[in-house]
């Protein structure tokens, strides 16, 4: 039987003018995973998530989300998805508590007769309970971030489309999130996690999917991803020569040589330690010798380019 | 299950947000004012007003402080009230979106349709607020101010203080109708953008082109059907036996209005891609 898909889209496009902001991307998001969806501003990831959402239309393709059409049973989906899209919003002018009877009052499947219990319930979960009563004006970024979770965490919910989610907090907040995320996922909910922050990707998900202008350029595991970066050795030693010589009598060769550093792609299995004692026996003084694994980053910036500029 | 049903619990949600906003408290409050302010200039100033000077009614304030909630209304009617209504009205969607909290109601899921309605149902209920406030307080400072007692109404024929009441009940109803086209033309303009200043001064222009075109005698075959033209014919209500016949006309020809402009704002808010 085929893997589940909790997101699944066809040639979904958005075009705005002449320009297609979102370009014919299938992505396939495996129900159960958590889904990193990385990208660098603008290309197209919050479009994307609009458009999963209801939010906005698709020029052309095709959206499947907890296996029911979009836009035509959107509201069947709905329900069962929390969403932080692009930062939080709410009424400055209302406590965080009131905002979330609101949001919760607005939707027409949610249950009345629990919706005090489950308010509390998710100011809870994201540490706001005794922020409950300020006036979300009074909050600061972080706690708007929280309070975005806590509407997302509302009802259980199948899957959490997540935009940024850690986006103003300081490092413990990041942390709380994260662990948080972590929790969501043991219970079984699909995590979509949306972020330019690569650490944060490469800590929390199993799979993820890398969109530059507008189109989806790689998408898989998170490690197949990795692996397809080379592992290299770095030798630090004052006897290069020999260095090389044992190196090479040993199957590695293409070394690179810089001062005393001696840089060459390696097996990712190599075992370092027994090629250390060969080094060592070959009277090869070792200042240094460690394996450097391949990065999501170096992954990443060789998909979408070194270049600060904004693509288009 | 019923109340789920009608919406009831996301309009009074509307209504909860509406009256959270100190902006709203300090709208009834400037309407409130009105009457304050003219009861006031009116006792304290001892020049007499030959008839017909000054706004209708002015004379009859002094003599019977019941009148002058009718008077203020007809000083709040041509531009007040209709500058409220625009910042309520103007607001419902395009303050959502400003906010950003739209794109949340939608994927709460709120339903577009259901929120459109009970948007434009909250802004009726500020509406009415605003009539009711400024005939209350109208009522309560000319009596305090000055003599209260049966009221001559303009054909001469005299009712009962309770029957003033009554009146002026109509007369806040009366207005509220007459406003609720023009909301409707709000909510529509509410629609096109996220800007709300933006949609709150689209629709005070349109009640005011709407005014100026009603009073181009040339015009007249169109007259008839603006929606500003019955704001002041309140006053057939303060005659014996009252004119249901300007109700009923100003009932229909409001009601098209809301016809018109919510179904354009339905078409345009069903498809609209939300991206605020």
């Amino acid at each position: 039987m085929a893997q589940q898909l909790a997101i699944e889209t066809r040639g979904l496009t958005k075009r705005f003018g002449d320009q297609k902001a979102v370009n014919s991307i299938s992505l396939e998001v495996p129900s159960g995973s958590v889904f990193g969806f990385l990208g660098p501003n603008g290309s197209g990831k919050t479009t994307t998530i609009r458009m999963l959402l209801g939010l906005a239309e698709a020029t052309e393709g095709e959206i499947k989300l907890l296996g029911t059409e979009i836009p035509k049973d959107l509201e069947k989906a709905l329900p069962r998805v929390g969403a932080l899209v692009e930062g939080p919003a709410f009424y400055p002018f209302m406590s965080g508590r009131n905002n979330l009877l609101r949001i919760d009052a607005a939707d027409r499947f949610s249950d009345a007769s629990t919706r005090i219990q489950r308010v509390e319930a998710a100011l809870d979960r994201v540490g706001l309970h005794n922020a409950g009563n300020k006036k979300v004006h009074a909050y600061s970024l972080g706690m708007k971030q929280r309070l975005g979770l806590a509407n997302a965490l509302l009802k259980p919910r199948d899957i959490l489309v997540l935009d940024e989610p850690t986006n103003g907090l300081d490092p413990q907040g990041t942390r709380e999130v994260r662990n948080l995320i972590r929790s969501l996922s043991a219970e079984g909910i699909t995590i979509f996690l949306s972020s330019h922050l690569l650490s944060e990707i490469e800590m929390l998900c199993s799979h993820v999917a890398v969109m530059s202008a507008g189109k989806i350029i790689a998408q898989g595991l998170i490690e197949d991803l990795r692996n397809e970066e080379p592992t290299r050795l770095i030798l630090k030693t004052d006897d290069i020569d020999a260095a090389v010589e044992t190196l090479k009598a040993n199957g590695i060769g293409k070394a690179k040589i810089l001062g005393d550093q001696i840089t060459c792609e390696v097996d990712p299995a190599l075992d370092v330690a027994s090629l250390n004692a060969k080094l060592v026996s070959k009277k090869v003084s070792v200042k240094e010798i460690r394996l450097q694994r391949s990065s999501l980053e170096e992954k990443y910036v060789k998909l979408t380019g070194e270049g600060f500029e904004v693509v288009r | 299950m019923f109340a789920k049903a009608l919406g009831i619990r996301l309009f009074l949600s509307e209504l909860k947000v509406m009256f959270t906003r100190r902006r709203t408290w300090a709208m009834l409050a400037a309407i409130a004012l009105i009457p304050i302010l003219l009861a006031v200039a009116v006792a304290l100033s001892s020049a007499r007003l030959a008839p017909g000077e000054g706004p209708p009614f002015l004379v009859e304030v002094t003599q019977n402080g019941l009148f002058t909630g009718f008077t203020a209304m007809m000083l709040a009617m041509p531009l007040f009230l209709p500058l409220t209504v625009s910042v309520v009205a103007g607001d419902t969607i395009a303050g959502e979106a400003g906010l950003g909290t739209l794109r949340y109601l939608l994927i709460s899921p709120v339903g577009r349709v259901r929120l459109l309605v009970m948007k434009y149902l909250a802004s009726l209920v500020f509406i009415l607020a605003g009539t009711f406030t400024l005939m209350i307080v109208g009522a309560a400072i000319g009596a305090i101010l000055f003599p209260v007692g049966p009221v001559t109404l303009l054909s001469g024929f005299t009712i009962s203080i309770f029957e003033a009441f009554g009146r002026m009940a109509l007369v806040a109803l009366y207005t509220t109708v007459s406003l609720s086209g023009m909301a409707a033309v709000g909510l529509f303009i509410s629609t096109l953008t996220t800007v709300p200043v933006g949609a709150m001064t689209a629709t005070l222009v349109t009640s005011g082109v709407s005014n100026i075109l009603g009073s181009i005698p040339q015009l007249e075959w169109m007259h008839a059907w603006l929606f500003t033209y019955y704001w002041p014919y309140f006053a057939d209500l303060l005659r014996a036996p009252i004119e249901w016949g300007s109700m009923l006309n100003n009932i229909v020809l409001q009601l098209g209005w809301i016809a018109v402009f919510g179904a354009l704002a339905y078409g345009r808010f069903t498809t609209k891609d939300i991206l605020s």
